[in-house]
């Protein structure tokens, strides 16, 4: 008999592999960001060394937090993030060189880049297992969903562009609705692992569709009135989706019914055409995406971005040789169209295929996973992370309705930011316990080891 | 949970791919009419800042150039002469579009035709500065000067063609305008320029040589006779002429008013005194099919000269007798625009071949290579040659003996027809004087048009106040 020695798989850290890609991400951020000086002014700035320094030592400080703490994460997923942190910051800059005397968006942006980044560092080393996060489902639920409809206490949300997704507090601005994502996300999959079995019970089959039983209906109901309440009074149809979408696609996920997933799509479109009916706003909206000419005062900045995309082409006009400052918020809600004129299509689609790898990573750590919070936190954050570019590029392109979400990790705004540092931490936590190899345990060799005489019994 | 995990990645997979397609939809199917929105202020502050070609009149003429500019945009839009042309080049402006040839010809003037992309190209490796390609026009200085100064203040249009090719050696409109106010650089005073002209009451942007059309009265005659010599009349036919002709079942009416010398005269003489009455007459006698095919051979109905915009003249449809009669010389539903006058004198003075009018003779790059050259083309034969000499016979005995010996010019015979007309009996009548010169072998067409005549309404009208513009404008080509 041939003795087959025991076979332990390692994984591979490819900390080296991440540190490469990470040069490369840092290295074009800097060169874009050079070239965005010397096409505007025709020199370089003489805050650029700053700039470098800034980047490289964050990029570095979270490359020290990775080897250190979660060694076996996922090695793409953090380059990615920094190339889109850094392109942001480009774009951002780009378009305070408009501006005579220039602004400071680029400053503020790092400012609140080096905040994410430390939020980064904490959840990847003092937090460094998601597990625990279990124990909270209904303090971080309720914490979510308080931080969701907090823009409507009155004195405290305040409306931009006719959505109400916005609080003041003193001098600061903040959209609740990003931090909810997390939280929302984290508590759903404590919440659906602990109540799968009972949703996934089947009640009435309708179409080879095992619908839910009617008694298992309250939470779907409560997040559909939640998110018809964002609709209603926050007038923000993006948000409402996200929320609404994801929480139908975890609960789809932990109980693998389809039924649960055909519902809430039904819910959502009533809900949807509810408010196209009864809002002007949602329908303003829906008329910017079918018809933008049909009233170029009123969908002037949908029109704008259409133009600065057209005269961008394929290719795009060059970093700092277009003219992105004519459509208005260029560096928050309409950064991708910025993206589009200087870049080209080219430069967009190559974005949105950035925010593809981190959401296919992300979904094979989900697969990876072996246990259920981790899995499910994992597919709800990817999904979350997609259907918010999904809805963000699709509206400045014209695919889709306009909404007021951010374009993770590039528009300005520091609340957007920090929350997606977080998710980034999040997916690299789950995919370091993951990947990390089991504890090891002495080989056994059964030759070796003496036989226990055990007493028998009487 | 592998399972559903797996499709909600395929569905993600399906986000990002709807995605990428609108991209390529995008780039595909909107660029292009996104880019020519006139409300895109980056298409067209590249436009404005481009060393747009040159406009030119024949003898090398700029009408309109570009010369450089010291402000946001690098070039500035000079109409030298601007009022003199402005019917021709039209106006450039930054938020208020473009007309004229700047409007028709604004890809090949701002270097964007595809025709230029290799030269575009070339500017882009050489780190040149593109520059666009000019037009070159028929008009030729001396005539239109002569036009513009005979028409005077007077509200109207002059329009000369050359018969043998139907360039247009001449157009002018009045009230005009000056495109150098449209084209300022200050955009606000442009702008406000723009909406003063826009709202005049006398219409100085509108091209009534081309664009506009007026009822074309006792000018038409010469289509009601070219009618009657295809019909098998000769120039000595005897029509019925009597002081006042019946309309067919009606109680009106129609008078002459002139002395037509008889009631039953030769065809010469009905034209040679714009004898209203015989004219009804051969309408009626010719019948309405053949006298709107005439018209129509002429180039009625059909659009000319779209460079400028140039619109449709009107023959009416399903006429009853007295219509027929009425439009027969001229009146009720007919319409035409001066170019179209011109065209019916150039196609008989060209011995019956309508030649389709152009402006635009040349379209050169910037090397002066020619990219787009217009070679003349005919329209229809109107008439057949011997009628069309008969015609051009008869025209030449109003001018030497009757209504159009105003147009009268020392040394050379003259063909032409006047013509009076009124659209509406509180307005002015219109002046009309149609001709060509010489009358054997013509070397120009010429259509005028004087709105609001000052004169009581009769056949003289057009022989006073239209017939020697004519002549000006003959006398300044021969």
């Amino acid at each position: 008999m041939r003795v087959v020695a025991p076979v332990t798989v390692v994984p591979r850290k490819r900390r080296g592999v991440e540190l490469a890609l990470m040069i490369f991400a840092l290295g074009l951020t800097l060169g874009a960001y050079a070239l965005v000086d010397i096409n505007v002014t025709g020199e370089l700035s003489s805050a650029f060394p700053y700039v470098a320094g800034i980047c490289t030592l964050l990029a570095a400080l979270t490359h020290i937090a990775v080897r250190w703490r979660i060694p076996y994460a996922d090695p793409v997923i953090l380059p990615c993030v920094i190339l889109l942190n850094g392109l942001g910051l480009v774009m951002i800059h780009r378009i305070d060189l408009i501006n005579d005397p220039p602004l400071n968006g680029a400053r503020q942006q790092l400012i609140w880049t080096a905040i994410g980044v430390l939020m980064f560092i904490l959840v990847v080393a003092w937090l460094n297992d998601h597990r625990p996060l279990q124990r909270f489902t209904y303090t971080i639920g309720l914490a979510g969903i308080v931080l969701l409809l907090l823009p409507l206490v009155p004195g405290l949300g305040t409306e931009k562009f006719g959505a109400q997704i916005w609080i003041h507090i003193g001098p600061y601005s903040f959209q609740p609705a990003e931090a909810a994502k997390v939280l929302l996300a984290i508590a759903f999959a404590s919440y659906l692992v602990e109540k799968r079995d009972v949703l996934a019970l089947a009640g009435y089959r309708i179409l080879g569709i095992d619908l839910p039983r009617a008694r298992d209906l309250g939470p779907i109901l409560v997040m559909w009135l939640i998110s018809l309440a964002i609709l209603v009074w926050q007038r923000d149809l993006g948000t409402s989706l996200l929320f609404f979408g994801l929480f139908v696609m975890m609960l789809y996920v932990a109980t693998e019914r389809a039924g649960w997933a055909v519902l809430g799509t039904l819910l959502f479109a009533a809900g949807a055409y509810f408010g196209y009916l009864n809002f002007s706003h949602v329908r303003a909206r829906v008329g910017a995406w079918l018809d933008p000419f049909s009233n170029f005062d009123l969908y002037y900045q949908v029109i704008n971005a259409q133009f600065g995309m057209a005269w961008g082409g394929l290719l795009g006009t060059g970093l700092g040789l277009g003219r992105p400052g004519l459509t208005p918020l260029a560096r928050s809600d309409f950064i991708a169209a910025a993206i589009g004129e200087e870049l080209g299509m080219t430069g967009l689609m190559a974005v949105v295929m950035i925010y593809g790898l981190i959401v296919a990573r992300g979904l094979r750590v989900a697969l990876q996973c072996r246990e259920p919070f981790g899995k499910l936190l994992a597919t709800g954050l990817s999904f979350a992370f997609a259907l918010q570019v999904f809805t963000i590029i699709g509206g400045v392109t014209r695919l889709l309705p306009l909404t007021g979400l951010t374009t993770p990790f590039m528009s300005q705004g520091g609340s957007s930011l920090v929350c997606n540092w977080i998710v980034a931490g999040l997916l690299l936590v789950i995919s370091h316990q993951v990947r990390k190899p089991a504890a090891t345990v002495a080989p056994i060799n059964p030759d070796v080891e003496q036989t226990q005489l055990v007493k028998a019994g009487a | 949970m592998n399972k559903p995990i797996r499709r909600v990645a395929f569905i993600a997979m399906i986000m990002f791919g709807l995605l990428l397609a609108n991209g390529t939809y995008m780039m595909i199917f909107r660029q292009s009419s996104l880019a020519a929105q006139p409300q895109n202020r980056r298409v067209r502050d590249a436009e404005f800042a481009q060393n747009r070609g040159a406009i030119l009149a024949a003898g090398k003429t700029e009408i309109a150039k570009t010369v450089p500019a010291k402000d946001r945009f690098k070039y500035q839009r000079v109409y030298p002469d601007g009022e003199l042309y402005a019917a021709i080049t039209g106006f450039y402006s930054y938020d208020r579009a473009s007309s004229g040839l700047e409007r028709t010809y604004n890809a090949q003037l701002a270097g964007t035709d595809d025709a230029l992309f290799v030269r575009r190209l070339v500017d882009l490796a050489t780190n040149r500065s593109p520059e666009g390609a000019s037009v070159q026009t028929t008009i030729v200085p001396k005539i239109q000067k002569a036009a513009a100064d005979a028409l005077g203040s007077q509200k109207g249009a002059v329009v000369a063609l050359d018969p043998k090719t139907g360039a247009v050696l001449a157009m002018v409109t009045s009230p005009t305008f000056d495109p150098n106010d449209i084209a300022s650089h200050d955009i606000e005073s442009a702008g406000k320029a723009y909406d003063r002209l826009a709202s005049n009451s006398q219409h100085p942007l509108s091209n009534r040589a081309a664009r506009e059309i007026y009822p074309p009265g006792s000018t038409f005659k010469l289509v009601t006779a070219a009618a009657a010599l295809a019909d098998g009349k000769t120039p000595d036919s005897m029509v019925d002429s009597p002081d006042r002709l019946k309309l067919p079942r009606t109680r009106v009416f129609l008078p002459n008013s002139t002395n037509c010398g008889g009631t039953k005269i030769t065809i010469t003489q009905a034209l040679k005194v714009s004898c209203n009455t015989a004219f009804a007459n051969l309408g009626l006698d010719v019948g309405e099919d053949k006298l709107r095919e005439q018209a129509q051979l002429f180039g009625f109905d059909r659009r000319h000269l779209p460079d400028l915009g140039g619109g449709a003249s009107q023959f009416p449809d399903k006429l009853n007798d007295a219509q027929l009669a009425l439009s027969a010389i001229g009146q009720y539903d007919v319409a035409a625009s001066p170019l179209q006058m011109a065209m019916v004198s150039a196609a008989i003075a060209n011995d019956g071949v309508l030649m389709d009018p152009y402006v635009v003779s040349t379209v050169r790059s910037q090397d002066l290579k020619p990219i787009q050259t217009h070679e003349p083309q005919q329209l229809s034969t109107a008439m057949t040659p011997e009628h069309a000499k008969e015609l051009q016979q008869m025209m030449g005995v109003v001018v030497s003996e009757g209504t159009g010996h105003n147009a009268q010019i020392p040394g050379v015979e003259v063909g032409g027809k006047t013509g009076t007309a009124q659209s509406d009996p509180k307005r002015k009548p219109f002046a009309w004087f149609t001709s060509f010169a010489p009358l054997d072998d013509p070397a120009i067409a010429v259509a005028v048009i004087v709105e609001d005549a000052d004169i009581p309404r009769n056949d003289i009208a057009g022989g006073r106040l239209a017939a020697p513009i004519a002549r000006a404008v003959m006398e300044a080509a021969l």
